[in-house]
């Protein structure tokens, strides 16, 4: 036994340390991107040492004025000005510039410095942006998980509506989980009859539609995508065929719309929610429905009482399925939908891509991840319960 | 039981509507691939394989063809390997949290794609696995590995442990009783985790997004490179292609399960 159990882990091991190194401790790593705020005290570290000694009352001591100024100069002479300009400049916008000039003019600043810094920028001589500073001395921060939920906080530590321009991260979420729960509620209603259809066909036609299915389930989401992207087009082939019908007056703009990004999301998931409907469905025991005939139930009522529920898991399987892949979708919102349709996958790839802020992607990750954990436990609890309910 | 004919013939007609608009964009785009024009439009008004010569030429679509096998063969060969392993020993072991561990290592088929992916890009950015093939092997081995494991248990749950004993009796140490026993009785369910991981590879997009330099372009990748900067009928040769591939794939899957089904049944 204890051999076998030697050679079980020994089988496990390196599958367990790839998962481990490449996925698990990444995924563990960039949670705690969300809340790692260290590039101020990396960069200003004797700043950051004299504003956590500072009381917060009024403006700081000389030292710390002539701190920021030698500090600021070395860090752009390292190279290494751009990251807390960056970190700075996302706490209160215009900080950059502060930040970048006090660095450039380093070098002619001259003692006293609490009076040349604020010579050279009226910013050093406000309290707001030494208190701004000194919460960014690390070593964590609530300011990624906070803006992420469009709430900021306030020098003396209170949480707040983040400004009216820059709040959008909500808005952002509800329109994720909006367009999610519209995907995944059409593709129920289509897939619900799809799957009954087939799973009552005879042989061979019931192969025959299933292979229809799995079909486009084995193809890949971007060229699925890509399909429609070219389907759309206000010369494409659509837009042809309802003008040729007559049921256009004029090519429609279909591609940038919400309209296109619900109707490639429910091409790309409606495999995944008929495929667990029609497994249920075929597994689904015919005594019950003879029995409910035997005793003068009618169609409708048969169905209704005795098919609907017993195929509610299989419901609920692909309901979940549809929705836990739509709200992390990037691929089909970034290719047929426009700025106001993008969903929070989108976000992430643009904080990581093109602005290179990494707690924000972090902290829509976290948030992301929330979202599907709770999806995930969620179908967990009602599938137990319904298997629970069954006996 | 019988439905009433009418809702028969609305059921069968609404299956029909729905297949049609599963199938339609994909036959399309395979039409459309033959255009003789740029225009696209249907029908497309003549035939013409300038677009395929056109895909075969070109430096970027053939660098990227090479790279999407090269990755999937690759990924298949490891995910394969690793996943099957991981799942006989998870069959063979007799310890507590067994289902924590398959939890664990099935993760990644439920996390969204971007999460993996900006894990996967600022801890290889860290080591530098960024831009490199090696490095999206890995990272598709990730993605890939769950369907491996999960096919190879459930094949597992049909195979009979007495056979290892037999073979223990007969005198074959553990590590040649799996391999000459073990393997050859659970093959049909390995080889459909190698199919399903061969597909994930090649049609995984997200990821290789951020981890791949120009260098590395797979096929997604560079398919939507194209269509972001003019749209052409090449795109939808290199779809076509993508596509067969997934018509092999489902062919092959569907092959591998009647005969896992034949063998039950034997």
């Amino acid at each position: 036994m204890r051999r076998t159990n030697w050679l079980a882990a020994l089988l496990i091991a390196p599958l367990l340390l790839l998962i481990l190194g490449s996925f698990l401790v990444p995924v563990g790593l960039t949670l705690f991107r969300a809340v790692q705020d260290r590039e101020v005290a990396q960069a200003l570290p004797e700043t950051s040492a004299i504003l956590a000694a500072w009381d917060g009352q009024g403006l700081p001591p000389e030292a710390a004025f002539a701190a920021v100024a030698r500090e600021l100069g070395a860090a752009l002479e390292a190279r290494r000005i751009g990251d807390v300009a960056q970190r700075m400049n996302f706490a209160r916008t215009g900080m950059r510039s502060t930040l970048l000039r006090t660095a450039r003019a380093a070098e002619r600043l001259r003692a006293p410095y609490a009076a040349s810094l604020v010579a050279l920028d009226a910013r050093w001589g406000q309290a707001e942006t030494w208190l701004l500073l000194r919460s960014a001395g690390g070593p964590v921060t609530s300011l990624y998980l906070l803006r992420a939920m469009d709430f900021t906080q306030t020098p003396d530590g209170g949480v707040v509506q983040a400004p009216t321009d820059e709040r959008l991260y909500r808005t952002l979420f509800l329109r994720t989980f909006g367009i999610s729960l519209l995907v995944t509620a059409i593709c129920v209603l289509l897939a619900y009859p799809v799957a009954y259809t087939i799973a009552r066909l005879r042989a061979p036609w019931s192969s025959i539609a299933l292979t229809l299915v799995l079909i486009p389930f084995w193809s890949s989401v971007l060229v699925r995508t890509t399909a429609w992207f070219v389907l759309l087009q206000r010369e494409g082939p659509v837009n042809g065929a309802l003008l040729g019908m007559g049921l256009l007056e004029a090519p429609a703009q279909v591609i940038g719309t919400r309209i296109a990004v619900v109707l490639a999301l429910v091409h790309v998931l409606l495999p995944f929610a008929i495929l667990p409907m029609h497994s249920v469905m075929t597994r689904l025991d015919a005594t019950y429905l003879r029995a409910a005939a035997s005793l003068g139930a009618n169609g409708m009522q048969r169905f209704l009482r005795v098919w609907l529920p017993l195929s509610l898991p299989g419901v609920l399987a692909g309901g979940a399925m549809v929705f836990l892949l739509a709200v992390g979708m990037y691929t089909a919102p970034a290719l047929v939908g426009g700025d106001r349709d993008q969903m929070v996958a989108w976000f992430i790839a643009n904080f990581l891509n093109r602005d290179v802020n990494w707690g924000m992607a972090a902290a829509l990750s976290a948030y992301l991840l929330a979202m599907t954990g709770a999806i995930v436990a969620l179908a967990r609890i009602l599938t137990g319960g319904m298997v629970g309910a069954r006996g | 039981m019988r439905e009433h004919p009418l809702a028969r013939i609305l059921l069968r007609g609404a299956t029909a509507l729905v297949l049609l608009f599963l199938l339609a964009p994909m036959v399309a785009v395979v039409v459309l691939s033959f255009s003789p024009t740029e225009l696209m439009v249907l029908p497309p008004g003549g035939f013409s394989l300038r677009w395929y010569e056109d895909f075969l030429t070109a430096g970027r679509w053939v660098l990227a063809t090479r790279n999407s096998f090269v990755v999937a063969i690759a990924t298949t060969l490891l995910a394969t390997l690793l996943g099957t392993m991981a799942a006989i020993g998870l069959q063979l072991g007799r310890f507590r949290g067994k289902a924590v561990l398959v939890t664990l290592l099935t993760l990644p088929m439920v996390t969204p794609y971007i999460v993996t992916a900006a894990a996967m890009f600022f801890a290889y950015a860290i080591i530098g696995l960024t831009g490199s093939l090696l490095g999206l092997v890995l990272a598709h081995t990730v993605v890939a590995v769950p369907f491996v494991v999960v096919a190879v248990l459930a094949t597992l749950q049909t195979f009979d442990a007495n056979l290892l004993r037999a073979a223990a009796s007969l005198g074959a140490p553990p590590m040649l009783a799996l391999l000459r026993v073990m393997v050859p009785n659970i093959w049909p369910g390995i080889a459909a985790g190698a199919v399903f991981a061969f597909a994930t590879s090649l049609d995984e997009f997200v990821i290789t997004l951020f981890m791949a330099g120009p260098g590395q372009f797979t096929l997604p990748r560079q398919m939507y490179a194209s269509v972001r900067e003019s749209l052409t009928p090449t795109i939808l040769a290199a779809a076509t292609l993508l596509f067969l591939c997934s018509l092999l794939f489902l062919l092959a899957s569907e092959v591998l399960r009647l005969r896992a089904a034949r063998k039950l049944r034997a």
